[in-house]
């Protein structure tokens, strides 16, 4: 909400400096978000008349006009604006004036008649942004007062932005009473005289809806001049406020809503059929807003209806139809109190925010109704005339809010903040608040007034003195607290640990959103039942990524489309997938890789990398737990069909792929060059067993090398899985040191070399055993995987 | 000495001073003292001497030998100074050429900052949590003490899937989960990813919180001051100003937003504070009575505390990073400034 300065302290003026004031309300938690001039800074403009105007001798657009400003002599000042005229007020810049933007007024000639200052319009005085003429003044605007001083113009917008609680500041009256208590004052509310009724006439009222709409008075007013003009001190302190002036009517009620924070609105009571009725909406019918929306209501939408049809969206909007104009000679003025639960996701639903459902969704004051329309009859009739009806009034008491005294016990007061504070000055603080204050044995009985909708229990209370008492005043205390030795969990690796291994291995760490493209999605994991956002920002983040890849390959492009060749990035975070059901939400560790293996350097020839570099890094993640890992071929739809792995832990659980991104979706996607990617579980990856020790073997260990022959298809992982499950205790370690294919081995096949270490924990091998061992092995191999021994 | 040794020497000497590589030294080295060579036979022929004869020959060639000895030692270790000087100078290398192998790369700066963060609160015996991301209403929203019609929901943006459930708009749904299943006394923070249906230059759909709480009993609004302030002063590493504002949250009463001194002019006013002198670095309180309820915790015995800030937040103050949207494009040239 966005007041005047100078407006607030008509109720309440401390010796306080502006920055002083600001700063009293951000630190009451009244956050003060911006404060800004009244008007652009400009000097030397002054109220004039215009007393003798004369047609320009060269220039059919200009005037010479003669102009008193208050001095011995009148002015002559040429002006090119349409509306000038003899008699009329307007800003009459003098020769040193100095205008927004820094624009100075000198004495000049214009079409060589000389012109001593120069008349302004609103926009030149930097009043609005734009205007059609001079600003015309009101025809009682003192001649020769300076224009700020008439306008008022010296004063600060300030703009607070309250927390969905304090529905109580949104008014300067609000405001006023914060002041107050921050600066220990006393302050009165608006005087209001009461107009008189003079008419009989009334409308029927009926609420139907008691528990949304307690409280509905509303009264006519005959023989209104809806031309009227509004005076120049309500649209100012309107504008300051950020509304424009819209006739005298509606700028009453806007004006009343501003002062009181009471939400009013007023009917072309011309256009009315019959009573008002307070009412649920009906199945499809309809309603045309003020802002030209027409909607459908329903039985959750509160209406102020007459005896046809829906005229307004209750606390919301009035309706196109039953508006004021111009033309409108007689109203009807409501003032309401409707419940915030009637109120609250209400404009949302229809896309619409008001000041007034603002209000009434955080709470307005109950008891404030009778006192706001006496507030807006008093100021219709002083500005558009008319007479008045007696006032119609509908409250259902029950349904009214209710107050009850919350207990403030002293004890808690110290528990919370740390601080005991003397009883005179909680029961002066709850006060001037506008509580009721009872004592009690050991603390207070507190009933908060009707404009505070936030004070339900002890806690509230304490917050409120914490907040006038100052939260810097407040005690810090160092942490003194009970601590209990936190556990050294062993059996889990540490996801930084494996971060920082990838990093040490030349990945980057990247954060993608969560949300991702359904077109990369639906690419990269065809077969997997997404989760997808009701309401996305984008479609290009519109479903939940199945696969940590999504987002990868996305920052992989980013950046290939910026020169970089070589990219290594990695991620951990959820993926989330629809099954049987139910979604689940994974901790998932994945990687992307392209371009040359190493950066480029000297005296090493630059390769892309391939499959294996990447399983080396996997590896290396792997040896951090020590975890024993198969890598078995298997298709993978986002992977090339030849170069893709599934990664199973020694259960047989899958941990996850590693692979060449498929040359399709290369292509598809936009790469020049091969992608390697990788996507593991979290959970399995930082699975780790507390090692056991073995005793170590004071044997020497021996190495024997075999060079296998095979056929092409045997893979090597069988090779060695072959050799262990036959090898016996002694054979401690098998190492694949060299694949051949050429000249000595037949096509279709190849030969692997292989080293094997045996030890025994009892003895030193003897070559007999040694060789036996061997033996055996190669009679396995053959007989299993039909392996020669290369000669 | 004999003629024939006194002969010997006078050929051998100027023999191994004319000698100027080792493999010529070893032959020359093998001509005299090899198993035929002219010392060895020497020797050899004094077996043929009687014994008194022997003694004194034998003496003779001895001393004639060491003499050869010493003199090839010397020549030997001047060629090996001379070796080792061309080999020293032939293996020099420019040793300005950059190293080889694989480069490191870095953490992201929202990791580097929420490590820093743990690590802070770890060192007082905060456990770190984690939640889900797609969360209920009920722990997103209920349970926190905003029930669907409160015009706080308005502050949160949120995202759906179905009238029941959201992505998080926050950290706090930890608190609740934690506080379901454990007793007090708790001492937790839950860093992770937030969502909010928001995006322009200030906000970004996704961002970092870390959201903390103590619960046991006596915790007080002193308490709660105190951690923020050593935290906020560990973390930016500096005896920094700090003001509480008070403010509301639906989650904590009393609530309080916390303001430091403007990193960037140290109070004295610029444009990343909007000229205030203060920056908004977290909101917090004392934990609702409304929640310690919904989680059947008697707050009458107990009482906590509870803290949430943005990551992104914190690590563009700490950094001097000028626009958030620089966390999610994983530009390398950003990216690598932070390793």
């Amino acid at each position: 909400m966005q007041i005047s300065e100078a407006w607030l302290r008509t109720y309440i003026n401390p010796a306080i400096s502006t920055e002083q004031l600001v700063g009293q309300l951000t630190m009451a938690g009244l956050e003060v978000d911006a404060v800004t001039p009244a008007a652009a800074v400009f000097s030397g403009v002054v109220v004039g008349v215009v007393v003798a105007m004369q047609q320009h001798p060269d220039a059919d657009r200009l005037r010479v006009c003669q102009v008193d400003v208050g001095t011995d002599e009148t002015l002559q000042i040429v002006c090119g604006a349409s509306n000038v005229r003899v008699g009329l007020k307007i800003p009459a810049a003098l020769c040193g004036a100095v205008l927004p933007g820094d624009f100075k007024i000198k004495k000049s000639k214009l079409r060589g008649v000389e012109s001593f200052g120069m008349l302004c319009s609103e926009k030149e005085l930097g009043l609005a942004a734009e205007a059609q003429g001079l600003m015309e003044l009101a025809d009682d605007a003192p001649v020769g007062t300076d224009i700020r001083e008439y306008l008022s113009l010296n004063d600060q917008l300030i703009e607070v932005d309250l927390t969905p609680n304090r529905a109580d500041c949104l008014s300067v009256e609000g405001l006023a009473r914060e002041v107050a208590v921050l600066n220990q004052m006393d302050w009165s509310t608006t005087a209001i005289s009461i107009v008189p009724v003079s008419l009989t006439n009334a409308l029927d009222v009926t609420v139907t809806a008691t528990d949304a709409c307690p409280r509905y008075l509303g009264r006519l007013i005959s023989g209104v001049n809806a031309k009227a003009e509004t005076p120049l001190w309500m649209q100012e302190r309107l504008r300051r406020s950020g509304l424009r002036s819209l006739g005298p009517l509606v700028d009453v009620t806007n004006y009343v809503l501003l002062e009181l924070g009471q939400p009013l609105h007023v009917f072309d009571a011309d256009k009315l059929a019959g009573g008002i009725t307070v009412r649920w909406g009906l199945p499809d019918e309809s309603l045309s807003l003020l802002n030209g929306q027409t909607i459908t209501l329903d039985d959750a939408a509160l209406v102020i209806a007459d005896d046809q049809k829906a005229l307004a969206l209750a606390g919301i909007m009035g309706g196109s139809e039953t508006a004021v104009s111009d033309d409108t000679q007689n109203v009807f003025l409501e003032c309401a109190f409707f419940s915030p639960l009637a109120i609250a996701g209400k404009a949302r639903r229809f896309g619409l925010h008001t000041d007034s459902s603002h209000r009434f969704e955080r709470g307005v004051d109950a008891s404030l109704q009778n006192r706001a329309i006496e507030r807006a009859t008093q100021l219709i009739i002083e500005l558009a005339g008319g007479s008045v009806g007696p006032i119609s009034e509908v409250t259902t008491t029950t349904a009214l809010p209710q107050r009850p005294a919350v207990t403030l016990r002293k004890i808690r007061i110290e528990k919370i903040l740390g601080v005991a504070l003397n009883d005179e000055l909680v029961t002066d603080i709850f006060q001037r608040l506008g509580m009721q204050v009872q004592a009690i044995a050991d603390g207070w009985q507190i009933t908060p007034p009707g404009f505070r909708f936030d004070i339900a229990i002890e806690a509230d209370l304490i917050e409120e003195l914490a907040r006038i008492y100052g939260y810097n005043k407040l005690p810090s205390s160092s942490l003194l607290m009970r601590s209990a030795l936190s556990p050294a969990t062993e059996a889990v690796l540490d996801l930084d640990r494996i971060k920082d291994l990838l990093v040490d291995r030349g990945y980057q760490e990247a954060i993608t959103y969560s949300f991702v493209d359904d077109d990369i999605q639906k690419a990269v994991a065809p077969d997997s039942e997404v989760v997808r956002l009701k309401n996305p920002i984008s479609s290009e983040l519109a479903v939940m990524r199945t696969t940590l890849w999504c987002g990868l390959l996305k920052a992989a492009l980013y950046n290939t489309n910026r020169q970089h060749t070589r990219v290594r990035l990695f991620e951990t975070g959820l993926r989330f997938v629809n099954q049987d059901g139910n979604t689940h939400q994974q901790k998932m560790l994945a990687g992307l890789a392209l371009g040359a293996a190493y950066n480029e350097q000297w005296g090493v020839a630059t390769r892309k990398i391939d499959f294996f570099d990447i399983k080396a890094d996997l590896q290396a993640l792997f040896d951090l737990s020590n975890a024993k890992v198969t890598y078995q071929a298997a298709p993978q739809p986002a992977l090339h069909p030849g170069q893709s792995a599934e990664i199973l832990d020694a259960q047989g659980r899958s941990m996850g792929w590693l692979g060449m991104l498929h040359p399709n979706l290369e292509k598809q996607l936009g790469f020049e060059t091969p992608v390697f990617l990788f996507e593991l579980d979290q959970h399995l990856v930082l699975e780790k067993r507390i090692p056991a020790f073995k005793p170590l073997s004071k044997y020497p260990s021996v190495r024997r090398d075999l060079a296998l022959i095979v056929a092409e298809d045997v893979l090597v992982s069988e090779l060695v899985e072959c050799i262990k499950a036959s090898g016996g205790a002694n054979l401690q370690e098998v190492n694949v040191f060299d694949i051949y294919r050429g000249k000595g081995v037949d096509d279709g096949h190849k030969s692997v070399a292989l080293s094997l270490i045996l030890q025994d924990d009892t003895q030193t091998l003897t070559d007999t055993e040694i060789d036996a061992t061997v033996s055996g092995l190669l009679n396995q191999l053959t007989t299993k995987m039909n392996a020669k021994l290369r000669d | 000495m004999s003629a024939t040794l006194e002969e010997i020497l006078a050929q051998a000497l100027p023999e191994l001073a004319a000698v100027n590589d080792l493999i010529q030294l070893d032959k020359v080295r093998v001509h005299y003292l090899g198993k035929k060579g002219v010392f060895t036979l020497q020797m050899k022929a004094l077996g043929s001497l009687d014994p008194e004869q022997r003694r004194s020959v034998g003496q003779i060639i001895n001393t004639a030998k060491d003499q050869f000895q010493q003199q090839l030692d010397e020549v030997k270790l001047r060629l090996e100074n001379v070796a080792l000087t061309e080999r020293l100078a032939s293996e020099r290398i420019d040793v300005s050429l950059p190293g080889r192998g694989q480069s490191v790369a870095g953490l992201h700066p929202v990791t580097t900052t929420l490590r820093r963060i743990s690590k802070i609160f770890a060192s007082v015996g905060f456990n770190v949590v984690e939640g889900p991301e797609i969360e209920d209403d009920y722990h997103n929203f209920e349970a926190l003490n905003i029930p669907s019609s409160h015009p706080a929901r308005a502050m949160h943006d949120t995202f759906y899937f179905d009238a029941h459930t959201v992505l998080r708009t926050h950290t706090s749904p930890v608190q609740i989960r934690v506080m379901e299943s454990e007793q007090p006394p708790l001492k937790v923070i839950a860093p992770g990813r937030v969502y909010r249906c928001d995006s322009d230059i200030t906000h970004t759909p996704m961002f970092h919180q870390v959201e903390g709480f103590l619960v046991d009993t006596d915790v007080s609004f002193a308490d709660l001051k105190g951690v923020v302030y050593e935290f906020l002063r560990a973390f930016f590493e500096k005896d920094i100003q700090v003001r509480f504002r008070p403010s509301y949250f639906p989650f904590t009463e009393p609530s309080a937003e916390v303001d430091i001194e403007c990193v960037m002019c140290n109070g004295a006013g610029c444009r990343v504070c909007s000229q205030t002198g203060w920056l908004e670095v977290m909101g917090c309180g004392m934990i609702h009575p409304e929640v310690f309820k919904a989680v059947n915790i008697d707050s009458e015995r107990y009482s906590g505390f509870a803290f949430g800030m943005g990551v992104e937040r914190l690590a563009m103050l700490r950094y001097g990073i000028n626009d958030l949207r620089l966390f999610f494009e994983n530009d390398l040239k950003f990216l690598e400034q932070f390793n």
